[in-house]
């Protein structure tokens, strides 16, 4: 999937050139969030916008996150492609009536007779010694959801490709921005690109098992891979890049080869996004070819804690995956 | 339990209404018509629940006919609306198709919302109602949305968005009127302020007197007008466009009213007298108008009745019509979700 390009930028810096891009091919395109304009974003993603665009296009808002959800949706139905930027995910719980109850809802509830196409970037993921309110990873919650899309990429170049997508896809999508992965560099052409959202990408091919992961896990995993190989153990490892719609194929193909499928995210294991992934697995003709049966990997049942080891022991680690993917490999060997 | 005495800022001044000589005759006629509409269309809603044709529940807005008609009897036809779940009275007053408006009701494929939406959710954007939502509030934030997307088009289009009560008691409410009013949005909020919120009656859950005093907060003008007066809420509404329209910012118009019928299909007045809801109907917002007509010479006693007995029969006919309607089907309800 990846084009041949030689300059590497940063996932942060891809996420603004998607941005910047579409904003100067669409007028309808604009940014809107806390601290988006003077400030450069919380995380410096829009720096330099305000410049470019002036502060109608990116607006700065008061700190009030029900209505700037409610500003997007108010504007995506009026035609227009709002990017709303939550400084944290976690303070999407604010925003949550007007993009579950209004934004998901409208167009089916309306009869079909409208959509509403906006983007909600969500800075997500622990990592950063920020403690429990400001880590969170709740891709689940919107997954079920019904009218939501939600994206969470694992690379500079799906960051472009995905939010580009995002912001011409006429429905709500949430588009998670882990923040570890902002400073990751690696190739990312300069014109502009879309990636189709139901699109999962093997980041790496290998025959003994397979490893399901999305956002800061796909590094991990490929980290954990290669230091698999010394082993002996040859692991694939497939990034479904949007977890709605789900490129079902991709995974159940790859599962089917490998026969082993370790599931990894950093959410709660429990009602987290792995459940459904394995539940499509053993629903799949993919269960005809397990050698073993499916295993999570996923964060512990517990807020994100502030102490630094603490706040490892949350998640999973590249050890935690090594561990887990080499029990599974020779696992009824 | 003690009958409350509303208060208010504008009632209009005893003897001859001066709109009666501004406004058209036919202006005049098409908000008694709206109004008896809206009152007739609820009262054949209701029977057509009770004998089991209409599903799940509605929230009549019997009694308050005066604020959705007097507000949007104001607006330009391009101008828009976003309103709540006793949403019924706005939507007519909009200019819905009362057959098109039954067969939603009726969750009828041919309805607004192909019977997707129901009493609660009807919109029809074309015809600029930009739908009703359930969530008390809801539809204010977005409100928001709608009216940054006007300034943002340069139109001179303006919004009505209109919640109850108790909707001002949400944070949405604090957030979006902070919000629009910095932004100088163009948007009129009103508050269909029939005095509870389900049970609660505003004096025990908010501590003023009028939600017309949270304006100052927001500072933006407030105004808490007589809620069964068309021409008071048309007034105070149409002072309230102009200052959207010219770019000043949005309002808030506070139409101080009564709720006849309990708060949906369950409610059984327990926290009400009988003697208050009385005392109410006898303020019948479409009595007192058809009076200031016949007393001000704008129309005769048979020409307000002939008013009345038309608006009767097109709800009569809309749901005879609308009963013929097919059922959709529930086959691929799943590829209506997302828009291609």
């Amino acid at each position: 999937m990846i084009t041949e390009t030689k300059r590497e930028i940063t996932y942060l810096e891809a996420v603004r050139e998607a941005l910047v891009q579409e904003m100067r091919t669409d007028k309808e395109v604009f940014l809107i969030g806390e601290d988006v304009g003077t400030y450069g974003g919380a995380f410096g993603v829009s720096k330099g916008m305000l410049e470019e665009f002036g502060p109608e296009r990116v607006r700065d808002t008061p700190i009030s996150e029900a209505a700037i959800a409610g500003a997007a949706t108010g504007a995506a139905l009026m035609g227009m492609r709002p990017v709303m930027e939550v400084m944290f995910m976690d303070f999407l719980t604010i925003s949550t009536n007007q993009l579950v109850n209004a934004a998901a809802k409208m167009r089916f509830m309306f009869g079909g007779k409208c959509s509403i196409p906006m983007v909600i970037r969500a800075p997500s993921g622990s990592g950063t010694g920020a403690a429990a309110q400001h880590s969170q990873s709740l891709e689940a919650w919107f997954v079920n959801v019904p009218g939501i899309k939600v994206v969470a990429p694992s690379t500079p170049y799906d960051a472009k490709g995905l939010l580009i997508a995002a912001i011409r896809d006429n429905n709500p999508v949430l588009f998670m921005e882990h923040k570890l992965l902002y400073r990751m560099k690696g190739p990312v052409p300069e014109e502009p690109y879309s990636i189709p959202l139901k699109s999962a990408d093997v980041k790496r091919e290998g025959r003994d098992l397979t490893i399901v992961a999305y956002s800061i896990m796909v590094p991990r995993a490929l980290e954990a891979a290669e230091k698999l190989t010394a082993e002996g153990i040859d692991v694939e490892v497939v990034d479904p890049r949007s977890l709605k719609p789900l490129d079902e194929e991709t995974i159940v193909r790859s599962v089917s080869k490998t026969g082993r499928v370790l599931i990894a995210h950093e959410a709660p294991r429990t009602g987290g996004f792995g459940g459904e992934l394995a539940a499509m697995v053993a629903e799949s003709e993919a269960f005809d070819y397990l050698d073993v049966p499916i295993r999570r990997l996923a964060g512990r049942d517990v807020p994100i804690p502030y102490n630094r080891t603490l706040e490892r022991a949350a998640v999973p680690q590249v050890e935690d995956i090594v561990a887990a993917a080499r029990a599974l490999a020779q696992e009824g060997k | 339990m003690t009958v409350i005495t509303p208060e208010v800022d504008n009632v209009s001044a005893p003897g001859r209404h001066r709109l009666l000589d501004e406004l058209p005759r036919e202006k005049l006629g098409w908000m008694l018509q709206r109004m008896c509409e809206i009152r007739y269309f609820e009262e054949k809603a209701e029977d057509l629940y009770i004998r089991g044709l209409v599903h799940g529940t509605m929230h009549l807005s019997i009694g308050m006919e005066a604020g959705s008609v007097g507000s949007v009897a104001t607006l330009r036809p391009e101008d828009l609306i976003i309103h709540h779940h006793r949403g019924h009275g706005h939507t007519i007053a909009k200019g819905a198709d009362l057959t098109i408006m039954m067969a939603e009701f009726l969750g009828r494929e041919t309805g607004y919302c192909r019977g997707r939406g129901g009493s609660m959710h009807i919109a029809d954007i074309p015809g600029g109602n930009l739908g009703a939502t359930g969530v008390v509030g809801g539809g204010i934030p977005t409100a928001v949305g709608i009216g940054l997307a006007l300034q943002m088009h340069r139109s001179e289009q303006i919004l009505l968005s209109y919640f109850g009560d108790g909707a001002t008691n949400e944070g949405e409410f604090h957030e979006s009127l902070n919000m629009a009013s910095t932004w100088k949005l163009p948007v009129v909020f009103i508050c269909d302020n029939n005095q509870y919120g389900m049970s609660m009656h505003m004096s025990k859950v908010m501590n003023i007197k009028k939600i017309s005093e949270r304006a100052a907060s927001y500072g933006i003008p407030g105004v808490t007008v007589d809620g069964n007066d068309v021409l008071a809420v048309y007034e105070a509404v149409l002072a309230a466009d102009e200052r959207a329209r010219s770019g000043q910012g949005p309002s808030l118009v506070d139409c101080l009213t009564y709720r006849w019928r309990g708060h949906s299909k369950s409610d059984r007045n327990l926290y009400r007298t009988a003697q208050e809801i009385e005392e109410w109907k006898h303020k019948c917002p479409i009595k007192r108008f058809k009076n200031v007509l016949v007393e001000g010479g704008a129309m005769t006693r048979d020409e307000v009745e002939g008013i009345d007995q038309a608006a009767k029969t097109a709800v009569d006919h809309a749901a005879e019509e609308a009963l013929t309607f097919p059922e959709p089907s529930p086959e691929n309800m799943e590829d209506e979700v997302y828009a291609p």
